[in-house]
């Protein structure tokens, strides 16, 4: 990658630059009916004649083939749309807590005192070490080691992977286990080697807009998230709404609209029912539905919003094929399943949107303006940890309704673990969670192109700027 | 009778809503739910000339303050 500084690059590492290489060059010459013929020849397009990320070229190229591999839609056989690349892993050797040159061999032990194994022994200089055939990972000595010296040194992937559905394979690579999985991208998103990837649909987007003739034969309507506020900052979002239309689409609609009817109706069955779970993050009900079934019950019936918003144009444009466009791995996943696919044809993230874009040698710099206004600031805030509440909390005044909401926004699917077992045992002080897989919510998605500070200013300013003030005025020509 | 009004987002920003909410009120304020069947769409891809509006798949060009008159001449006088 090109030694820009930070603010002058699309992406934030060099990672996600490597990746997206990729995907413009499968789309490339997807839109030139060439890939088969070409395919095999892009690894030597991108590792050119000197190695510079690992030992030979031979080995880079390798790698490049096997995401080359991910982004024609990777393995067939794995229903996770999260997988590893194994020859991309560097097997970090992490073991755990280690006790780091920080040790000062202090006398007071606290350490050795602390750990209920017997794990730690001092030697001749007063230093810890520990033993890790006895060592259980409890952590109670580096909690209390007053120098600190004592760290929990876990591979990016498991340390990102809250919910521990990643360990180390036979071999030393990280392996996903499929059924705790809930295709965040979290480990995506941090793993420094880029060994874990989502799988990629820029194909079958590529062929729904072939097969549209230019919308001739069906008409191509791109569903885009609200944290599309915080992306693409080196542009503005109306030049990105002309890219998308250059690209084949007839129309992009605010997925936020889906919100303000998901908003709309899902205060009423929060006060028709007493107790709810939001439904709108895909990876946070795939987790209540694989570690918490007993509370499968309270999971808001609506589909998401981008599902609502989808169900809405197939119904009112008959034969349309739509396309969802955000930050998000998990979508892939739920657009696959059997009560939204019958809405969303594809489902793709900002990084392939960039992609795309660059496949086409398009700046979207210099395009005019389009305009995006569906919903309203209620809808749009959903991309924001806190937002979903707020807008409930909005419908329910907006329809009159009398009840006393206790909103529990999670941010991050930590939180959502934590609200989620009090709930379990009816021990939570509160009647509605707003599950956020994500950390800060949608804009903390795997597939966004950055992850800045700003972001959530930027989804405030962006809710601030819709035409519409209410959700019943935004969804109000709907009825 | 069907009425279909614009939604998209040029369309929106020209008061399409305005205009869906006056031909609601005008259909029942006439008592012709049975007669005109209203609806949105997203996009008619003639967005200079919105807010588009099609009345059984003829197109019109229309503003919030030109909707009473539209509905009194095309729909109204017709049904």
């Amino acid at each position: 990658m090109p030694a820009k500084p930070l603010k002058d690059r699309k992406f934030d590492t060099r990672v996600q630059y490597l990746k997206y290489q990729v995907l413009r060059e499968v789309a490339r010459y997807a839109f030139e009916d060439r890939l088969l013929d070409v395919y095999t020849e892009i690894p030597k397009m991108i590792v050119k004649d000197k190695p510079t990320m690992r030992c030979c070229i031979y080995k880079e190229r390798a790698i490049v083939a096997e995401r080359i591999k991910l982004a024609m839609g990777g393995d067939k056989n794995n229903p996770n749309v999260i997988e590893v690349i194994d020859i991309a892993c560097d097997e970090c050797p992490m073991s755990g807590y280690n006790v780091t040159a920080a040790c000062r061999g202090c006398l007071a032990h606290r350490c050795e005192d602390v750990c209920p194994r017997g794990a730690i022994t001092v030697d001749e200089h007063q230093k810890a070490h520990i033993d890790k055939s006895k060592c259980v990972e409890c952590g109670r000595c580096a909690q209390v080691c007053p120098y600190s010296a004592i760290v929990d040194e876990k591979r990016p992937c498991e340390n990102a992977c809250k919910i521990k559905a990643i360990s180390m394979g036979e071999n030393g690579e990280a392996s996903i286990d499929n059924d705790t999985c809930i295709s965040c991208g979290a480990c995506v998103y941090q793993c420094p080697f880029g060994a874990i990837v989502d799988k990629s649909f820029i194909l079958d987007v590529v062929d729904l807009i072939k097969k549209s003739e230019g919308n001739t034969k069906y008409k191509m309507y791109a569903v885009i998230a609200p944290s599309i506020s915080s992306q693409f900052s080196y542009a503005k979002l109306g030049q990105v709404i002309t890219g998308i239309q250059k690209l084949g689409f007839f129309h992009v609609v605010e997925a936020a609209l889906g919100a303000d009817m998901v908003a709309y109706e899902e205060c009423k069955e929060l006060a028709e029912k007493g107790f709810l779970t939001s439904s709108c993050c895909p990876a946070f009900v795939d987790y209540i539905e694989k570690k918490f079934p007993e509370m499968k019950e309270h999971i808001s019936h609506n589909l998401s919003p981008a599902a609502t918003i989808a169900k809405f144009i197939k119904q009112t444009s008959p034969g349309a094929k739509v396309v969802f466009i955000g930050p998000c791995t998990a979508k892939k996943m739920e657009f696959q399943k059997e009560h939204v696919h019958p809405y969303i044809d594809s489902a793709i993230t900002f990084e392939e949107l960039q992609a795309l874009f660059d496949s086409r040698d398009m700046d979207i710099n210099t395009l005019e303006e389009g305009v995006l206004d569906n919903a309203s600031y209620y809808g749009r805030i959903f991309a924001r940890s806190g937002g979903l509440s707020d807008a409930v909390a909005q419908g329910l005044k907006e329809r009159e309704i009398e009840f006393d909401l206790k909103a529990v926004p999670c941010d991050g699917i930590e939180a959502c673990r934590m609200a989620l077992l009090k709930a379990s045992k009816n021990a939570l002080k509160g009647n509605f969670i707003e599950g956020m897989a994500c950390t800060g919510g949608c804009i903390g998605g795997a597939g966004c192109l950055t992850h800045g500070e700003k972001n959530k200013a930027d989804v405030d300013k962006y809710g601030m700027e819709a035409y519409e003030k209410t959700i019943s005025d935004a969804i109000g020509m709907m009825k | 009778m069907k009425c279909t009004i614009c939604i998209g987002s040029s369309c929106h920003l020209k008061g399409s809503r305005q205009i869906v909410e006056q031909l609601q009120y005008l259909v029942k304020e006439n008592g012709l739910e049975d007669k005109v069947e209203l609806g949105g769409t997203f996009c008619m891809g003639n967005c200079v000339n919105g807010v588009n509006v099609t009345l059984d798949d003829k197109l019109y060009s229309l503003t919030p303050e030109t909707t009473k008159d539209f509905f009194e001449k095309e729909i109204l006088s017709k049904v």
